[in-house]
């Protein structure tokens, strides 16, 4: 018996330490090959340092679009706002409802369409989580250098 | 029982001890009594024990700006759901006994009992605000102080003319700031 788990017990360990060997073994294999990506030239098995937090523009006038039929940009911070089944707290502000009231920017007519164009009496569902499309923004440095030029009705 | 009686008697009868002695009893028995009573008040008064029953609400509290901001300063659920003033308080504590009876019932005691009374609850205590002119906020958020200047063009335009007026009170914008709010759609304003 006592034979038997030595046994045991040596045939146990040997087979965790070639496991992680093996593991090893892998992680090693793990290379970018020296390409820096928007990650940076961080190894692909290590966690890079977070960039740091970009602050939210507070609160400002609407915000110019840069393309036809481009989503209004959120210029306002919108930080706890809920947006679920219960409650929209952007609608409190730009429904049809209040936005005159609360000087708002009403929301597009299109909002009350469903996907077969049929027109509902409030907003369609498809359109209520208003992030989705509409976006808050930072003075952020663009990851990757662009030349977009606005259309010229719009420059 | 005699020994009950033998109280009563002491009670009734006038004391053979010295005037000095009884009023040092008594003064001693005030400290005692007071010391005892202001430190059950705030033993319910802390955030463990209103978690003890509420613990989901406490858990949405942790994302607001009430319980995490740049500065710390935070809010605890006393701050907003407990008058400050005295007689006010005791009001309130006496109310809550009601509620210990709610507990016992276990009228919230799971997430699926606590979601379908979000609404009831959450009623009561816009409406406990709206009637005391938000109270609660305005022990912090003094409006003879609000720098309309920091503020954004939103916030000034809702806090210069409405508020100041005291045409709305902080409570009838400021809705679910502390938790998630219950289904929105017959309130005002939503």
């Amino acid at each position: 018996m006592k034979k038997l788990l030595a046994v045991l017990l040596t045939a146990g360990t040997l087979f965790s330490v070639s496991a992680q060997s093996s593991e090893t073994a892998v992680i090693e294999n793990v290379n970018n090959g020296g390409v820096a990506s928007l990650r940076g030239i961080t190894e692909l098995d290590t966690t890079r340092q977070a960039d740091e937090l970009k602050r939210v523009i507070k609160d400002r006038s609407p915000i110019d679009r840069d393309y036809v039929y481009q989503p209004p940009l959120v210029p306002h911070q919108t930080r706890h706002y809920e947006v679920s089944l219960n409650a929209n707290k952007c609608l409190s502000c730009h429904s049809w409802k209040y936005a005159g009231e609360m000087g708002a920017t009403k929301i597009s007519v299109t909002h009350y369409q469903a996907r077969d164009g049929e027109v509902l009496a409030d907003v369609s569902p498809r359109r209520y989580f208003c992030l989705q499309c509409h976006v808050t923004q930072a003075d952020a440095k663009p990851l990757i250098k662009n030349d977009f030029q606005r259309v010229d009705s719009l420059r | 029982m005699k020994l009950i009686l033998n109280f009563w008697r002491k009670l009734t009868a006038p004391s053979k001890a010295a005037v000095g002695t009884v009023l040092a009893m008594g003064f001693l028995g005030g400290i005692i009594f007071w010391g005892a009573f202001n430190m059950g008040m705030e033993a319910t008064n802390t955030e463990e024990f209103c978690s003890a029953c509420h613990a989901p609400i406490v858990k949405e509290l942790k994302e607001t700006i009430h319980y995490s901001n740049r500065s710390g300063v935070r809010a605890i659920c006393s701050d907003c759901h407990v008058p400050h003033n005295w007689t006010d308080k005791i009001v309130r504590k006496v109310q809550a006994s009601n509620e210990i009876v709610a507990f016992l019932m276990g009228k919230i005691s799971t997430q699926e009992k606590f979601e379908a009374r979000r609404k009831h609850l959450a009623v009561r205590e816009w409406q406990r605000m709206k009637e005391n002119d938000s109270q609660e906020c305005r022990n912090c958020h003094n409006f003879d102080y609000m720098d309309f200047s920091e503020q954004g063009p939103r916030s000034r335009k809702q806090h210069s003319t409405a508020l100041a007026s005291g045409e709305k009170t902080c409570v009838d914008c400021h809705k679910g700031i502390a938790h998630q709010l219950p289904d929105m759609s017959d309130v005002p304003g939503w």
